[in-house]
């Protein structure tokens, strides 16, 4: 490059200013130039003039532009998995001849970006050679501003070598990092049916090696902390729960600065559970302005909605506020006593609190238990008003006969108890009607091992399928349980001519319009397979 | 009178030696200060015929591109200092005129281009200048460009036999300039593939220098324009004739 150097020194002490084809752009008349042909410097062919003065073959020949490119590259492919190594950790899925394999394939090619990249294909290699080949074309400027473009093939040998995750599923496929313990302190699992279904629309447990149902809770496994403090968030997000995680040493490298540790997180999610009745302690009670002290907690998503069943108050505790004053339910849903309503008496009209609708009313009702033995009869207030007719059922907590040893509802002194605390209406005889009958859609679950210790015979077993029974019941009452999962429509499920035909005041039912179509690809592709044969 | 071409030159290291030399009919100027290799090469083609005078102009090495001239004369620029003004004239023939000239373009060499009887000069050079050339040069003086390039001087080298110009040059162009020029003029390349010519080639009637990267091609090219090659067998025949006739006599 002594030209420049060179040419650069007399044009500066020229003085002269190059305007190059001035005439032309001033629209000026000018003289057709036909382009003559020179000798090429080297072979002396006749060509036309270009930058180098050289013709193509010679520069070719004079001029390598894919000198220091790189022409044999070592790549690390997992035979497991069919992912191929990008340094320094990233593992990445490709097929041989796809889209992403040269993408990938040309990413690892050093001082590609000194020449520009016109063109990259594969070259077929049988697929056990272990090698992939791939051709290139670049264009490079050369000798003052001509361009040459040239095209080379590169040799990638694939070097087998197993990725992080294969290599500990091969080793051991239960090893784990991180685990959740998920546990919720009450007798019922319902809280766990339904955040199996919260999991499962937001595939927040995809990344768990193994789900195994717990006395009271699940146990998830991960095989990265950062997947288990992902699914702890989550977890925060949909129930009030509080967590606390340790970790233990399993082996340490002081040379090289290495601990490895085994994570675990506990999350405890509040006790209180939607139609729980609740005694909230002194304090809590006047924090919020008095309420209760008796309320029912009418929702518990990551705060938990409490309402005072004979004033209609409601109010919002959100999970800091709950754990700074936990309490527990005075009665669960498990206790609940069956009532006849015999008569109701509007106080006030219907009031929309939160989303629902309540409405006060003054209610007899007799016990069902009682009926047709004894003359024992409650007056009670109640906040669904709305909902009961004489003559229904409903669902309500026996104070009455309630031995309740709550250390909260001691400290209200003077207290009078309510006989009776109406929380739902019953549709037990639809139900009756229905038994047996399949539903019309169904609900996914996750894939669960149970613990050995857990499982205690048919009992258990029993005691489950009628709380899950119970939890499709709930779905099916509560339009706004059903509105954070996925039901999916039943295909074994037609419709009877019995059903049609019913009367106005069935049991709830889940609207065909809000079922998800399953989409069963295995099934799918199985089928076609079967065609293609 | 011996026709040849001398390739394969260097100045330190740079084939660009058109801009370390000047050479006409009747001298031969060689920068000052480069090595002695450059200098003997010149030398020892030309001593006995023309003189060769190391010189710098204005202190500087690049005389090739500084100073213009033929047989007639030589144009300086401005930055000459007295001493070397003086040198010069002291050095050169009776019959060369050596004139400073007050340009504002002070590369004469890289402005004007000229053989015995022609010059293509700089669009943008004074009246004055080219009345000046017209008058030491003893040459018609016509404003070029070539290739479209307004550096005439840089771009080609003429003699009185011949052109080479710059590869780009159209046909209509070449013929223009060879009808100004009455000598046969071709596009090419010198010092493999650069297009100033000038810088690669200095050339006179019977000699030519050319870059050290300039490959058999251009050599053979600069060979038939300058009509170096054919030129010999008639200065053979002319010898033998002269013998010939000194023997009948």
């Amino acid at each position: 490059m002594h030209i420049s150097s060179s040419l650069l020194s007399f044009f500066c002490l020229g003085l002269i200013c190059l305007l190059p084809a001035m005439a032309q752009e001033m629209g000026m008349f000018t003289v057709h130039h036909t382009i003559g042909n020179v000798l090429c410097c080297k072979c002396g062919i006749s060509m036309q003039p270009n930058a180098a003065n050289m013709c193509a073959n010679c520069l070719r020949s004079e001029i390598d532009i894919t000198e220091g490119l790189q022409k044999h590259v070592i790549i690390c492919h997992c035979p497991e998995c069919d992912s191929y190594l990008q340094p320094p950790r990233t593992w990445i899925k490709a097929q041989l001849e796809s889209k992403e394999l040269l993408t990938f394939c040309v990413k690892r090619l050093k001082n590609l970006n000194k020449v520009r990249l016109v063109q990259a294909e594969f070259i077929w290699t049988e697929p056990h050679s272990k090698r992939i080949k791939v051709k290139l074309k670049v264009q490079k400027e050369v000798l003052h501003g001509a361009i040459l473009e040239q095209a080379y093939t590169v040799e990638y040998v694939i070097q087998d070598q197993m990725c992080e995750s294969c290599t500990r599923v091969q080793a051991n496929p239960d090893q784990w990092v991180a685990a959740v313990q998920l546990r919720q302190h009450v007798s019922h699992r319902r809280t766990f049916f339904y955040l199996e279904q919260l999991i499962l629309k937001h595939d927040a447990a995809a990344r768990a090696i193994m789900i195994k149902q717990m006395d009271q809770g699940i146990d998830l496994f991960f095989s990265n902390r950062s997947h288990a403090v992902k699914f702890v968030e989550f977890i925060g997000k949909v129930v009030p729960s509080r967590s606390r995680n340790d970790k233990q040493l399993v082996s340490h490298d002081p040379k090289s600065n290495n601990y490895n540790y085994k994570y675990t997180f506990s999350v405890e999610i509040s006790p209180v559970c939607r139609e729980d009745l609740i005694c909230l302690p002194p304090k809590v009670s006047n924090s919020l302005g008095n309420l209760g002290p008796l309320v029912i907690c009418t929702k518990v998503s990551n705060h938990i909605a409490l309402l005072d069943p004979f004033t209609l108050r409601n109010c919002f505790l959100d999970a800091e506020q709950y754990w700074r004053a936990s309490f527990k339910s005075l009665l669960s849903s498990r206790q609940l006593v069956e009532y006849i309503v015999l008569d109701i008496e509007a106080v006030s009209s219907e009031v929309n609190i939160g989303g629902s609708k309540y409405a006060l009313a003054d209610a007899q009702v007799a016990r069902i238990s009682d009926f047709g033995k004894n003359d024992t009869i409650f007056n009670v207030r109640t906040h669904l008003g709305h909902l009961l007719n004489p003559g229904d059922y409903a669902l309500g907590y026996d104070l009455y006969a309630a031995n309740s040893n709550d250390s909260e509802l001691d400290k209200y002194k003077g207290f009078v108890l309510p006989d009776v605390i109406l929380v739902k209406k019953s549709y037990e005889e639809k139900w009756q009607k229905k038994r047996g009958k399949p539903r019309s859609w169904k609900l996914k679950s996750l894939n669960m091992e149970i613990d050995d210790n857990a499982a205690k015979g048919r009992d258990h077993e029993e005691k489950m399928n009628s709380e899950y029974e119970q939890f499709l019941r709930d779905l099916e009452e509560n339009p706004d349980l059903r509105f954070n999962i996925s039901l999916y429509r039943n295909k074994e499920y037609q419709p009877s001519e019995m059903a049609s035909v019913t009367d106005g005041d069935d049991a709830p039912s889940v609207p065909l319009e809000e079922l998800l179509a399953d989409l069963d690809l295995s099934e799918e592709e199985a089928d076609n397979d079967s065609m293609r044969e | 009178m011996i026709f040849c071409i001398i390739a394969g030159l260097q100045f330190e290291n740079s084939c660009e030696i058109g801009v370390f030399s000047k050479l006409t009919n009747a001298y031969c100027l060689v920068a000052i200060g480069g090595s002695e290799n450059f200098y003997s090469t010149f030398e020892a083609e030309l001593s006995g015929i023309i003189p060769v005078i190391k010189t710098s102009i204005g202190g500087t090495r690049i005389i090739g591109r500084l100073c213009a001239g033929n047989k007639n004369g030589l144009l300086l620029p401005h930055t000459t200092t007295d001493q070397e003004l003086q040198h010069l004239r002291n050095s050169l023939p009776d019959s060369v005129v050596v004139q400073r000239i007050d340009e504002r373009l002070s590369a004469l060499g890289n402005c004007i281009a000229c053989n015995d009887h022609v010059a293509l000069t700089h669009t943008d050079l004074d009246k004055e200048t080219e009345e000046m050339i017209a008058d030491v040069l003893g040459v018609e003086v016509f404003r070029q460009t070539i290739a479209g390039n307004i550096l005439v001087g840089s771009y080609c080298a003429i003699s009185n036999t011949g052109g080479l110009v710059h590869p780009h040059t159209s046909i209509e162009d070449l013929d223009e300039l060879s009808t100004l020029l009455q000598v046969p003029l071709v596009a090419g390349t010198v010092n493999r593939g650069s297009e100033v010519i000038a810088a690669g080639l200095t050339v006179n009637d019977w000699t030519a220098f050319t870059g050290s990267d300039t490959t058999a091609t251009e050599l053979t090219v600069i060979e038939n324009v300058f009509k170096l090659r054919e030129a010999q067998p008639t200065a053979i025949v002319d010898e033998m004739r002269k013998s010939l006739i000194d023997s009948y006599v």
